[in-house]
Parts: structure tokens; C-alpha cells; sequence
């Protein structure tokens, strides 16, 4: 009983789309939690949600109330004034169309390039394969803040400053990516249907298309989900490259509220809940699959 | 990467595919047909030679331009006067870059700040990770609920993050020195006083990140095979005895990984402590008091714009960032050693 138990539950972290289990397997380990276990789980979650809770109550009240003991529990009567106001002050409007297309195009190049590289490093052999993948998990290892001058040089250089561009380009490529989708690959595509479609005369690139990209498909999603956070939440490059008045993202400007001569804190926790909202959002619809997303590519092989 | 190896000289059969245009034996076949069939097999070797090398070659050379190249001319450029004014405009000054961070008293003390707030924030956030994971490992109510919750923080950027644990941290109207007050602790001032701000910022990134490295060990531990646990308990191992003798040894791995990836996390520091900053400067406070070397880095290239220093300063670093890998491995080494 024991087993299957775990075994459905470990089935259930590979993204495969929405399987039913039964309810007795929902759990993952085999031991009944107590009360203690969900009294420590409440309180962590009363500390992840606080802050964002807090952040909506703030941003719903005047300045004025803010500097008063005891702080507003509550929520008041100027949310709908304040979002207006900070999403005029801080440019919200463009910096939201431009991190779109930032962290989308980010995200779908990433997704794109990573399931070839990482089919290849799943199911292809060739000479240095290993000694590669070596060096695509060491650059993990490699911190991005240390690129950050020679990179800010060619953007000036390049007259990239405060172009969208200047944002992308750096953080298409992704080691993450490459690692999670081979780790995908080497469990979710057999060998017998590469096999099939080689016998058929298929080209590695006809494989590609049609059986390693329909065969990716859920951890594609995933990783596109993954990436999308990183790269909209992505702050010190952004920060660097672009300016608050010029193309921002959502995080410089939000960034900006707080560090502009705006005294209002009301206004600036508007702007960050704005600034939040939207992921906030996609975490509510997406929460499982993202959750089994990190899971599945915390699995070493 | 695709050095010209001679194509004709690997066999299909050695690549491990098969080759469908190879002509069948004994078949008639005219010689036209020979010829195309021979063509086909010649794109087939060429495909199936090089087409790995093409899948992984975006990827590289990507990282060439955007990781490597930036990595070591960061070291050239180190050794040299630039200012941000005229970032092609070179004059090679040696390790004078260097030399003059380190006799500068905020590079210390940047130094000792990046490594406070860093065993500050990663060893509780561990700690804590670690717990929860084995937490949610119990079978649970709504177990996929908590797991989105823990995540919901890892979605908050750094930038509204900070924003809103300045006006919780707030001394005077603050709901944390309010809370505080309640049970009798006098207000502290966080932003200003060097170990509560360090707290402070600390407390930042444990929140965003324990929710994310508990899923990672909750992850692994269920990758532990159940009669690990079955036989622990036929021996008369205790649920504590457990997780000290099946769970901790078999998470070392991931426990190591996250270490790492935390040290470097912490080492980069710079949106916190650059947002907590009552002062709205790059300095960490009006006494340097969590400046960090990712917010000195950028205060010394971007504020007073000297650009050679700043990457003095990011090789620096870099160094010090392998030294910790070195160590992390010789001690990894030594408990796999030792068990």
C-alpha cells in the first residue's frame, strides 16, 4: 500500500496534464500529519500571504493612515483613487507592454532553444557530449553580476540604452533550461518512436518538429511559465539598462515609486500591487503545475 | 565545435540509427538509383553527424557572447582605467583597480556585510526549508495548496518586495516595531541600526526563497525509496532517528546544490538592500551599515562611475565564489568520506 502510494504521487510530479488520483494517494509521504504539522503549515502560510495581503490593505487606505499606531488591518475606501494615480505616475501603462514582450519573447526563446539543446543531450549522440553538458551545468554556477559591465559597454556602444533589446538579448539563453528539459526528455520521449521515424527516413529536424516538440509540449509549458516569472521579476540588468522615464519594465518602475521624492506610501504600495497583480494571478490558475515544474527539474538524474 | 571529421568514413550502424536509403541486398537496381540512394545516405551521415552539434550550438554560442566573453573581459577590463563617461576609452593602470578597493575601508566592510546578511538569511532559510519540506511530506489536507502558497512569494519581484517590508519595517508607524511594541519591545530603528537593517534585509530574502528551496527538498525526499524508511523502522528507529539517519543523508546532494546556490544568490545581493535604503542611495544606509558588494560594485561603477574599479570589484567576487565552490566541495568530499 505503501509503495503505490508514493509511486502515484511521484507520477503525479511530471506535468502529464491533469490526472485524477484517487484521494487516499493526494498526500505524499505515509505518515498522518498532527496538529502541531498544520499549525507550523498555517503559520507559514499567514507569513507568505501577509506581506502581499498587506501590501492590498495599504494600498487601499491614505497616506494619513498609514502614519498611525496601530497600522490599518483593514482594507479602506482609496484603492480604485491610488491605482489610478500610481499607474499614471510610475508609466505603468508602457511598463507593462514592455515587460510583456520582454519576458515573452525571453520565455519562448528559451523554451524553444532548450528542448533542442536539451533533446540532443537526452537522445543524440555525439562525440563531447558529456564534457558539454558539463559546461552548460557549470555556467549555472556562474553569477549573471558579472557580466553586467562588459554587457553595459556593448549597450552603450551599440546605442542600445533604454531599448527593449538591450533587456532581451542577455537572458535568452538559459543553462536552467537546457538541464530541465533534458531531464524531461530522458523519461517522457522513447527511443523506439526516434527509432520508428529515423526508419521512416525522418532528418533530425523532422524528428524535432514532429515528435520531440509534441512529445515536450507539458514541460515546455512549464519551463515557459518559469521563465516568464524569472525574467519579468529579473531587476539588477533592467535596472542598469533602462530608465524609469525612458522604456521601463514593470520592476524598474515600480522601483522608481519607491525611490522618486513621491512621499506617498499608499501610492507606491498601488504600484506594487500592480506590479505583482499579474503573476500573483497566474500563480493562482497555474500553482500546481509550476509547483511540479520546480519539483520535477529539482530531481537530479 | 564541428571540426571537419571525414563524413564518409562513419558508418551508419556506428551512429545507432538506421539508414533507409541504403540500397537493399540482392535488389536490381539501376544506376541512377544507386546514385540518388547514395546521395540520400550521404545527407543522412552528414544529419546524423552534425545535427547534434547544431541542437546545442544556439545555446553555446549564446553563452559565449552573453556569459563568457562579458566574464573575462570583466578581468581585462579590471585591469585598466575606464569611466563610465566613455566606456571604450581604456587606459591600462594594472592592479592598481585592485589594489585601490582594497585599501578602501567600504570594501571591507562591504565584504563582511555581504557575508553577515548571507549566513543570516541562507542559514535560517535552509533551516526552515528544510522543516516545511518535511512537513508537506506527511500525507495532508490540501497538500497542493500549501505548496502554491510557500510559492506565492518567489512570484512577488524584489522591487514590491522591498518596497513593502520598508513600511512594515518602518520605526515609527511600522506594523513589525508595532507588533513588537505589544509584547513590551521598545521601537527598533531597522533601517538605521546595523544588525536590525542587516535583519531586516535578511528577512526579505528569507521570505521570497524558503517557500522555493522547501519544494526542492520536498522534491527530493520523495525520491527516497520507502523501504529506506520500513527497514529504519524494523530496527527501531524513532520518526526523529528517521530524518537523521534516511532523510538527511539521502538529501545531501540537493542540500549541497542549494547551499551553493544560495551562497551565490547571497553573494549578488543588491535590489534589497538598494530598495531598503531610507536614503534612496546606492550606499546601504548613511553608515555603509548593509551595503553590500553587489550594491559597492554598482556604486563604485554607476554612481561615481568608475567602471574598471567596478569590475576589479566583480572579479573579486568571482574569485572569492570559486574559493566557497572549492570548499564546498573538499567538505562534501569529507562527509561522503566519513559515512
Amino acid at each position: 500500500m505503501t509503495t503505490t502510494l508514493t509511486e502515484v504521487d511521484r507520477e503525479a510530479q511530471a506535468p502529464k496534464g491533469r490526472v485524477r488520483r484517487p484521494k487516499a494517494a493526494r498526500a505524499g509521504g505515509t505518515l498522518h500529519a498532527g496538529p502541531v504539522a498544520y499549525g507550523i503549515l498555517a503559520l507559514f502560510t499567514i507569513g507568505s500571504l501577509f506581506p502581499l495581503v498587506w501590501t492590498a490593505i495599504a494600498a487601499s487606505r491614505d497616506n494619513q493612515r498609514l502614519a498611525e499606531t496601530p497600522p490599518p488591518f483593514w482594507f479602506g475606501s482609496n484603492l480604485m483613487d491610488n491605482l489610478e494615480i500610481a499607474w499614471k505616475d510610475a508609466n505603468l501603462g508602457e511598463a507593462f507592454l514592455n515587460t510583456t514582450i520582454v519576458a515573452g519573447i525571453s520565455a519562448v526563446t528559451i523554451v524553444v532553444l532548450s528542448t533542442i539543446a536539451g533533446f540532443a543531450f537526452a537522445k543524440l549522440r555525439f562525440k563531447g557530449r558529456n564534457a558539454l553538458m558539463l559546461i552548460v551545468i557549470g555556467t549555472m554556477m556562474v553569477p549573471p553580476q558579472l557580466s553586467v559591465i562588459p554587457l553595459y559597454m556593448m549597450v552603450a556602444e551599440l546605442d542600445w540604452t533604454d531599448q527593449l533589446q538591450a533587456v532581451i538579448l542577455p537572458s535568452i539563453v538559459s543553462a536552467f533550461g537546457v538541464f530541465f528539459m533534458r531531464q524531461y526528455l530522458l523519461q517522457a520521449l522513447p527511443d523506439e518512436l526516434i527509432e520508428a521515424a529515423r526508419v521512416d527516413g525522418a532528418s533530425s529536424w523532422r524528428v524535432v518538429w514532429h515528435i520531440v516538440f509534441p512529445a515536450a509540449r507539458p514541460a515546455m509549458a512549464v519551463l515557459g511559465m518559469l521563465m516568464f516569472v524569472q525574467t519579468w521579476n529579473d531587476f539588477l540588468w533592467p535596472f542598469l539598462v533602462l530608465t524609469q522615464t525612458g522604456n521601463p519594465t514593470v520592476q524598474v518602475a515600480v522601483a522608481g515609486l519607491g525611490r522618486g521624492y513621491t512621499p506617498d506610501q499608499s501610492l507606491i504600495m498601488a504600484g506594487a500591487l500592480l506590479g505583482t497583480l499579474p503573476l500573483l494571478l497566474v500563480f493562482a490558475i497555474f500553482g500546481k503545475q509550476i509547483v511540479g515544474g520546480i519539483m520535477q527539474g529539482a530531481v537530479k538524474g | 565545435m564541428t571540426t571537419g571529421h571525414d563524413t564518409a568514413a562513419a558508418s551508419p550502424a556506428k551512429e545507432g540509427g538506421a539508414a533507409p536509403a541504403r540500397p537493399s541486398a540482392g535488389a536490381p537496381v539501376s544506376d541512377k538509383e544507386r546514385r540518388r540512394r547514395a546521395r540520400l545516405s550521404r545527407r543522412w551521415q552528414r544529419d546524423m553527424r552534425f545535427s547534434p552539434y547544431a541542437f546545442v550550438s544556439p545555446f553555446f554560442l549564446l553563452f559565449l557572447a552573453f556569459g563568457l566573453f562579458p566574464l573575462v573581459y570583466t578581468g581585462w577590463a579590471s585591469l585598466h582605467q575606464v569611466e563610465l563617461t566613455a566606456p571604450t576609452d581604456m587606459n591600462w593602470v594594472g592592479l592598481r583597480n585592485y589594489t585601490r578597493i582594497f585599501d578602501d575601508d567600504f570594501f571591507w566592510n562591504a565584504a563582511r556585510n555581504t557575508l553577515t546578511i548571507g549566513i543570516i538569511s541562507t542559514v535560517p532559510q535552509l533551516l526552515m526549508a528544510l522543516g516545511l519540506a518535511h512537513i508537506l511530506n506527511y500525507k495532508l489536507r490540501a497538500s497542493t495548496f500549501y505548496r502554491v502558497v510557500m510559492l506565492a512569494p518567489y512570484a512577488t519581484s524584489i522591487a514590491a518586495a522591498s518596497l513593502v517590508f520598508v513600511l512594515l519595517f518602518g520605526r515609527d508607524y511600522g506594523m513589525i516595531n508595532w507588533a513588537l511594541g505589544a509584547v513590551g519591545v521598545d521601537n527598533i530603528d531597522w533601517q538605521n541600526d546595523k544588525w536590525p537593517s542587516q535583519i531586516a534585509v535578511s528577512v526579505i530574502v528569507i521570505w521570497r526563497w524558503t517557500g522555493y528551496n522547501a519544494l526542492i527538498y520536498l522534491a527530493a525526499m520523495q525520491a527516497i525509496p520507502q523501504d529506506l524508511y520500513e527497514s529504519a523502522a524494523l530496527d527501531g528507529a524513532n520518526r526523529w532517528q528517521q530524518f537523521v539517519h534516511v532523510t538527511l543523508p539521502s538529501l545531501r546532494p540537493t542540500i549541497l546544490f542549494t547551499v551553493v546556490v544560495s551562497t551565490i544568490g547571497a553573494s549578488q545581493l543588491f535590489g534589497e538592500p538598494l530598495l531598503f535604503d531610507a536614503n534612496k542611495g546606492a550606499s546601504g544606509g548613511s553608515q555603509h551599515q548593509f551595503q553590500t558588494l553587489g550594491l559597492y560594485l554598482y556604486e563604485q561603477g554607476w554612481v561615481n562611475q568608475h567602471l574598471g574599479r567596478a569590475s576589479a570589484i566583480a572579479w573579486t567576487m568571482f574569485l572569492i565564489l570559486i574559493v566557497i565552490g572549492i570548499v564546498n566541495y573538499v567538505i562534501s568530499r569529507r562527509l561522503r568520506a566519513s559515512s
